[in-house]
């Protein structure tokens, strides 16, 4: 068989039979609403950004330090151990310079570039990053492996979301945490 | 591992177009009907069917499986529908491929759909809903700006620019003029790509593949049913799937382990040992340029960091060693997310018939793959075919 023997299905619509009302059009916008419950782990995660700190969850038996923290380990199938108070500083593992929206929409002629990231948190095993944002500094003075720190909320602002931390800000040159490895940098451990 | 041998035996494919006329399941109506008439089949002869579509939001029909039964051909028989995100095209065979190997079916007609304009103002807002939904929707991301952070990574990791990576674009975009099914196929240079709408820097425009509507379709059968329908069977000989977590910022966003695992899988199954010298032909999924790159190392069809210079040295063009996306890709092709790993099928069981006209890659290429991945970058699919 050729493809070039079929004759293909698909009919491409263009722009102007939407303009010129060939196509009709009809329109449905949900607008459903959702409360999530965020479980035991996420529950005091976010508690503790309402204070503004950053708490993991550790499995003695992989020993990893995990954020986002987790009841039970995937890799090992157990319950996890305990939990531990990792820092508000970390390292750019990427991060992106976005000009677009969540919808695809493009951002406006005035509006700043929204610079999403990849950090790797001080004191959480290596590679245990979060999504969150980069602010402070001119986009092109980012680089990755630089040291950030997060900006957070006013403690009266805050509500026990991601969004407590505005966003993660360049540590300025000479307050850089010399201890710079990642497992001796645990931080204190909590019940 | 006791199993049959399975075959491609015939197929399907709708134009990939931007916003089609044609309904979901009008679309793969069509596909399936012209895969039962490349084979000279008519429904009655299928015994089972399976569905690959992605996110329901696209469609805004909560049981899209469902919705497009009847224009998968399968009122009245047994269907499943399976959905990995961007991997489901390369799932679609694989998931026939249970049904058939396993004796439960003689013929299967597998089918996958996308129809991604019915959600506005953009389908990329239906993305949203993919990511954690109270430590990352929050921060309101896209899959662009995943996509960026891990191309970013990538580069960074290698040492790699976006022009060595734009010409991935480039060469895709060019190979589709030459697929009747091709959206967005065209003659464009690395300076267009680099100079287009910078989106999410390091992504511009012309690094990402469009949203599409389409529909694509295969039969696969028994070895003793295959030799009865075809001179040209394709056999499925390995299939490999495989899932990493979905805390995707803690994982080497440089490298594509999931897709390693699959490859492994379906690689041992089907005997391969050296996949650089074996695999004379891939289609790797491609809905951003870079991607093609980091999946061909996931692949194992080249070291690690040594895709780019592997493109640059025209080794992965349509007449080079190892050709990568002869189809045109998703690029060039379009992105009909389910229908798209489908079309990539289809484009390695043409081609180890000689029978992919234009596109037909020189030198009697006999063993092919085609891969796809998905979800939060955690799912690998791989498809291993020989003529
Ligand atoms: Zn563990």
């Amino acid at each position: 068989m050729k493809l070039e023997d079929f004759e293909l299905g698909g009919t491409q619509l263009k722009a102007s039979d939407f303009k010129t009302g060939k196509v009709l059009t009809t329109e449905w916008k949900p607008d459903l609403k959702y409360a999530w419950d965020n479980g035991v782990a996420i529950g005091r995660y976010l508690a503790e950004f309402k204070e503004g700190r950053i708490i993991a969850r550790v499995c003695h038996k992989c020993d990893r330090i995990m954020l986002p923290p987790r009841m039970f380990c995937e890799l090992c199938f157990r319950p996890t151990d305990e939990w531990m108070y990792v820092k508000d500083t970390g390292v750019i593992n990427t991060f992106s310079i976005a000009k677009v929206n969540w919808d695809a929409s493009r951002r406006g002629p005035k509006e700043p570039p929204l610079l999403p990231a990849v950090i790797e948190i001080d004191g959480a095993s290596e590679g245990m990053g979060i999504m969150h944002m980069l602010g402070e500094a001119d986009p092109k003075d980012f680089k990755i492996g630089m040291k950030v720190k997060a900006v957070w909320k006013k403690p009266e602002d805050r509500t026990g979301a991601i969004t407590d931390i505005l966003y993660f800000k360049p540590v300025a040159a000479g307050t850089e945490d010399k201890n710079k490895g990642r497992p001796e940098g645990r931080g204190k451990e909590v019940r | 591992m006791g199993m049959r041998k399975v075959a491609i035996v015939g197929a399907g494919i709708t134009k990939f177009v931007r916003r089609a006329q044609e309904t979901g399941k009008e679309l793969s109506w069509q596909a399936s009907k012209m895969a039962l008439e490349s084979c000279d089949l008519t429904l009655d002869d299928i015994d089972m069917v399976t569905l690959g579509t992605a996110p329901d939001a696209f469609d805004g029909v909560h049981m899209k499986g469902e919705y497009l039964a009847d224009g998968a051909g399968a009122i009245g028989k047994p269907y499943m529908r399976h959905y990995v995100g961007g991997g489901t095209g390369v799932f679609s065979p694989i998931h026939g491929w249970f049904h058939v190997a396993s004796g439960m079916a003689d013929i299967c007609l597998v089918v996958a759909e996308e129809k991604m304009s019915s959600c506005h103002p953009h389908p990329q807002g239906a993305f949203l809903t993919i990511f954690d939904h109270t430590t990352e929707q929050p921060l309101m991301p896209t899959l662009i700006w995943i996509f960026a952070l891990e191309m970013h990574r990538y580069m960074e990791t290698y040492g790699i620019s976006k022009a060595d990576i734009a010409q991935v674009s480039v060469k895709n975009k060019r190979n589709a003029m030459d697929h009747p099914s091709a959206q967005v196929a065209g003659n464009i240079t690395v300076e267009d790509v680099l100079s287009s709408e910078t989106l999410c820097w390091p992504v511009n425009r012309l690094d990402i593949s469009p949203a599409s509507d389409g529909a694509a379709a295969i039969v696969i059968a028994s070895e003793r049913v295959a030799r009865r329908l075809t001179d040209k069977p394709v056999w499925i000989d390995g299939i490999g799937h495989s899932i990493d977590t979905a805390y995707w910022a803690t994982r080497d966003l440089s490298y594509p382990r999931y897709v390693e695992t699959a490859a492994r899988m379906a690689y041992d199954m089907a005997g391969i040992k050296e996949p650089d010298k074996e695999i004379h032909i891939a289609e790797p999924y491609d809905p951003f340029d870079y991607k093609e790159l980091h999946h061909m190392e996931g692949l194992m069809l080249c070291p690690r960091g040594k895709a780019a210079q592997l493109t640059a040295d025209g080794i992965t063009a349509r007449d080079g060693n190892m050709p990568i996306c002869p189809s045109g890709g998703a690029l060039g092709v379009g992105n009909p997310i389910a229908a798209t790993g489908l079309m990539k099928i289809i484009e390695i069981f043409l081609q180890l018939r000689g029978e992919a006209g234009k596109r037909q890659v020189p030198g009697n290429p006999r063993c092919g793959l085609a891969q796809a991945w998905g979800d939060l970058m955690q799912m690998g699919t791989v498809v291993v075919m020989r003529s």
